[in-house]
């Protein structure tokens, strides 16, 4: 079975200061909501990051069942352009520092 | 009645079968809209989401520099509806469009309703106030599901 590349799971690291710790990816993340039709999300994910139709259904029904699904990692830049895109698609999006 | 209203023709842009008062009512939606995001409505809200949750002040650099450009979309979005509502084909872009301005009224329609995630929750009753908003979201969802399913065939 095909497997999407997620960032690993969530460890809580202890708090560090304000200052980022540039080892470690950003992460972004898509949270559900009841308004945004499944197919649209799927459709979205397919669009903006190129997953084929079975990962991105995955990864919706990951944010259906979940709550929230990550959906790209990477560079600090990379992570807010990857929201806005989110955001200028109506997808609930957040980033931080894994 | 229910017949399929957005359609891909061989020609690589998309047949619009929509009935003169569909036609109508998605013309005045846009300037509806617009007019909400005049204000600082709460019900915008999920059009513009935060992007940090954690982290007032890198929410609020985000907002100084995406906020215009994000709200500029949206209004792009919902010109393009209200001038090619009387079209009988849409291009790639256009049906885009279209689908950015039909999401951007389910947010703020689902938002201000407080949908439930389980559709048949969302069942009013016919004295209802909401009732009529609720029908347009119903409606709105049906045919965004169409733009979807038009556009998948692009993916």
């Amino acid at each position: 079975m095909s497997q999407v590349v997620e960032a690993p799971i969530e460890v809580r690291l202890p708090e560090l200061n304000d200052d980022f710790d540039h080892d470690r990816p950003w992460i972004v993340i898509v949270w559900n909501d009841p308004i945004n039709l499944m197919s649209y999300v799927t459709f979205v994910l397919r669009k903006l990051f190129g997953f084929s139709k079975e990962e991105a259904t995955k990864l919706m029904l990951q944010v259906h069942n979940d709550g929230k699904a990550v959906v790209s990692s990477g560079e600090k830049e990379k992570a807010e352009f990857d929201v806005a895109r989110l955001h200028a698609h109506g997808l609930w999006a957040t980033l931080r520092q894994d | 009645m229910l017949g399929r209203r957005i359609q891909r023709d061989r020609k690589g842009g998309y047949r619009l079968r929509l009935p003169n008062e569909e036609r109508e009512l998605l013309r005045s939606l846009p300037d509806q809209l617009r007019d909400v995001m005049r204000t600082d409505d709460p019900g915008l809200r999920r059009l513009f989401p935060p992007a940090y949750a954690e982290n007032d002040e890198a929410e609020d650099e985000y907002r100084r520099l995406m906020r215009t450009e994000l709200l500029e979309g949206k209004l792009a979005a919902l010109r393009v509806v209200e001038e090619t509502a009387d079209s009988d084909h849409l291009t790639q872009e256009q049906l885009e469009a279209w689908l950015g301005a039909i999401e951007s009224l389910r947010l703020y329609l689902g938002t201000v309703l407080d949908v439930s995630e389980d559709p048949t929750a969302n069942y009013l009753t016919r004295d209802d106030p909401d009732a009529p908003a609720m029908a347009l979201y119903g409606y709105l969802s049906w045919l965004q599901e169409q733009a979807i399913e038009a556009l998948s065939g692009e993916l």
